[in-house]
């Protein structure tokens, strides 16, 4: 993959965006009956579909349950079919662990936990194709099922994993972009405090850029909870229409 | 094996010692411990001791066939065993999550940085790679396993020699290493994992955590360098929000520290090379001081003294006066005690009462004893207006009150003695 230009010339990307410009987002939620919230949300080619319950009682060992707060539990797996070439172990392999501690850890950050204590809020987030920015997908894939639940939260939890080519940040990287080496910097923000929920980066980066990308992030997240802000207010409309009826 | 909790003083403690900037052991809020890297007797063993947390590396090699997508390079592969050696935490062979998390935290470390040039570890493309293992033994966990671990891994690393291999055709001879010098691995940079931990919603900041201020933490950042000051991997965890701010400055902080640990790496592995071409020994057991293995070598800790003897007088002030002398037991008959100036004894005072008692125990030889008891009563009446030193209490109107003395108990034996054998 050494030969595809990541950046041409004129400032285009190998899909024709520009520089700071995301993925199309379609989203949808309330989309299964039997669950507490949930959402599905598309970025690019990139489709996640997430799945809460809770707040309910703690299953399982008890001896987990917090005193003072709520337990969140979250379990990321990728569909087989969702890779070029077919996944194996759909979850129980390292990453897939890894993923879901960091979405856990990103939650516990932004729901307001205090208000539930000794329960569990149990999240499911399912990849169907993987197109790059899997773990962004997921964060605002569960953001919206989170609030279809109904669980009160700080604020909106956005994610976006910008790159950096040629001096340049790169926003919201397909797969294409991340397997090229290049730095890659995932980042889940919760917009109005400008607060970071969790912080990741691979690949080598000279310091001198960190904060050019950090900011190129936090904006691309900004852009991304305007449309997320979007989605829920038209969803709540549609859904008052309904049953207003 | 569970292990035991945290109490909530010493969580309140602990944090309150944070907030006035004090660390349990002495040193500053940007202070590594003492770290002290040895090597093993083979090459590719490495031992790194950060403060009291002790970690070994082992770095081996293998020929093996490479993967389908990547043809012409090597593999590497690392391995975290947290054993309960390390800490009665840790369960065999459960995968809990903090070993997942050190995993995947040491793979995105060293593997996805490319510290390694793969491609030369390839010997025929699409056929026989070498794939290079790296395996990170947790011998003891005092905190701050990931920078400890990080640091062993390089180190074995860079010390590692790996089989020289010869290709005549289609022929491939690996030699041993007595046919042949073993080669050194191409290693681009030492990336190097240094961890901050947040208290208090991200208020206080502290580097290289021991294992109780990793116990009250509210999250950790790990910020992993190389000495040209290209950051290899940033990772957030636990539940803390951050700002942008404190990640730049934790940045600036790490590429000091990194470049510091680096020279002492460096000067590790020059050591042991000299040691190794004098024919020194070296190895584990040398890298233990004394000739015990079990011992654990403690050194001097500074304890802050200065305003200790201050407070400590204040705090006696403050503290309740030192309450009266209790008297001490009086005893008006030999065997019968009173403490205090309670109630009047009754017990054994009169003469008569104690006749009475005596003529109930034994018939015989009563008068005798009883001119013994008096004998003994006057004796002791001398012995107790001759001392000085001694509490006198009661102001009964009876006789006169007997005090215990040390010399008693002979006495009274005496006088039991005397007693039985009148009895008897």
């Amino acid at each position: 993959m050494a030969g595809l230009e990541l950046l041409s010339d004129q400032g285009y990307r190998l899909d024709g965006r520009k520089a700071t410009e995301l993925r199309k987002v379609q989203a949808r939620m309330g989309v299964f009956a039997q669950a507490d919230g949930s959402a599905y949300l598309e970025q690019g080619n990139t489709k996640a579909l997430a799945v809460v319950y809770g707040p309910h009682e703690v299953r399982g060992a008890r001896s987990r349950s917090r005193h003072d707060r709520a337990m969140i539990n979250c379990q990321y797996s990728m569909a087989t079919f969702s890779t070029a070439e077919r996944k194996r172990r759909p979850h129980g392999d390292r990453k897939s662990t890894e993923m879901s501690l960091h979405l856990k850890q990103t939650f516990e950050a932004a729901v307001m936990t205090q208000l539930y204590p000794r329960s569990q809020i149990d999240i499911f987030v399912k990849i169907l194709q993987s197109d790059g920015g899997n773990y962004s997908v997921c964060v605002n894939a569960a953001t919206l099922a989170m609030i279809d639940a109904g669980i009160p939260m700080r604020d909106y939890v956005c994610a976006c994993t910008v790159g950096f080519v040629d001096e340049t940040p790169l926003a919201d990287l397909c797969y294409a972009e991340e397997g090229g080496g290049v730095s890659s910097l995932a980042l889940a923000l919760l917009p109005r405090g400008g607060q970071i929920a969790l912080l990741q980066m691979d690949a080598r980066l000279h310091q001198d850029h960190l904060e050019a990308l950090m900011e190129a992030a936090m904006t691309a997240c900004k852009g991304v909870s305007k449309v997320l802000d979007e989605v829920v207010r038209l969803h709540l409309q549609e859904v008052s229409v309904l049953s207003a009826e | 094996m569970k292990d035991t909790p945290l109490s909530n003083c010493e969580r309140d403690f602990l944090l309150k010692a944070i907030e006035e900037k004090k660390r349990l052991d002495g040193r500053q809020t940007y202070d590594y411990r003492k770290m002290k890297i040895t090597f093993g007797t083979d090459y590719g063993c490495c031992f790194v001791d950060l403060g009291k947390t002790r970690v070994m590396a082992q770095v081996s090699c293998e020929l093996v066939a490479p993967k389908e997508s990547r043809p012409n390079e090597g593999i590497m592969f690392f391995n975290i065993e947290l054993s309960p050696m390390a800490s009665p935490a840790f369960e065999q062979g459960r995968q809990s999550e903090l070993s997942v998390k050190l995993n995947r935290q040491l793979e995105r470390c060293l593997r996805n940085s490319k510290c390694i040039d793969t491609e030369s570890l390839c010997v025929v493309s699409g056929e026989k790679v070498w794939q290079i293992r790296v395996d990170v033994h947790l011998l003891n966990h005092d905190g701050n396993l990931m920078d400890a671990a990080s640091i062993a891994a390089i180190t074995a690393l860079c010390h590692f020699r790996r089989p020289d291999v010869g290709i005549q055709g289609d022929e491939v001879t690996v030699y041993s290493p007595e046919e042949r010098d073993p080669i050194p691995l191409s290693i681009y940079h030492m990336p190097i994992s240094v961890s901050f931990s947040f208290f208090q919603q991200g208020t206080y900041l502290l580097v290289d955590p021991c294992e109780r201020e990793e116990r009250v933490m509210d999250g950790l950042l790990m910020i992993a360098m190389n000495k040209h000051r290209e950051i290899c991997s940033i990772q957030s965890s636990g539940g803390i929000m951050l700002l942008k701010e404190q990640v730049m400055r934790c940045s600036k902080i790490a590429s000091v520290k990194v470049s510091e640990i680096t020279e002492l790496l460096n000067k590790a592995l020059v050591n042991d090379k000299k040691a190794r071409k004098e024919g020194g020994r070296c190895g584990f057991a040398e890298s233990l001081p004394q000739e015990r293995i079990t011992a654990l070598k403690m050194e001097e800790t500074s304890v802050e003294m200065t305003d200790a003897t201050e407070r400590a007088k204040d705090i006696v002030q403050k503290a309740d006066a030192r309450p009266q002398k209790v008297p001490s037991p009086v005893v008006p008959v030999p065997g019968v005690g009173q403490v205090g100036q309670g109630l009047q004894n009754t017990w054994g005072l009169e003469e008569d009462e104690d006749d009475e008692e005596e003529a109930e125990e034994c018939d015989s030889g009563e008068e005798q004893e009883e001119a013994v008891t008096k004998m003994e009563e006057e004796r002791h009446e001398k012995e107790a207006s001759g001392e000085g030193d001694v509490v006198e209490i009661s102001d009964s109107e009876e006789e006169d009150v007997v005090i215990l003395h040390p010399a008693m108990p002979d006495k009274a034996l005496k006088w039991v003695h005397q007693f039985s054998m009148h009895c008897n």
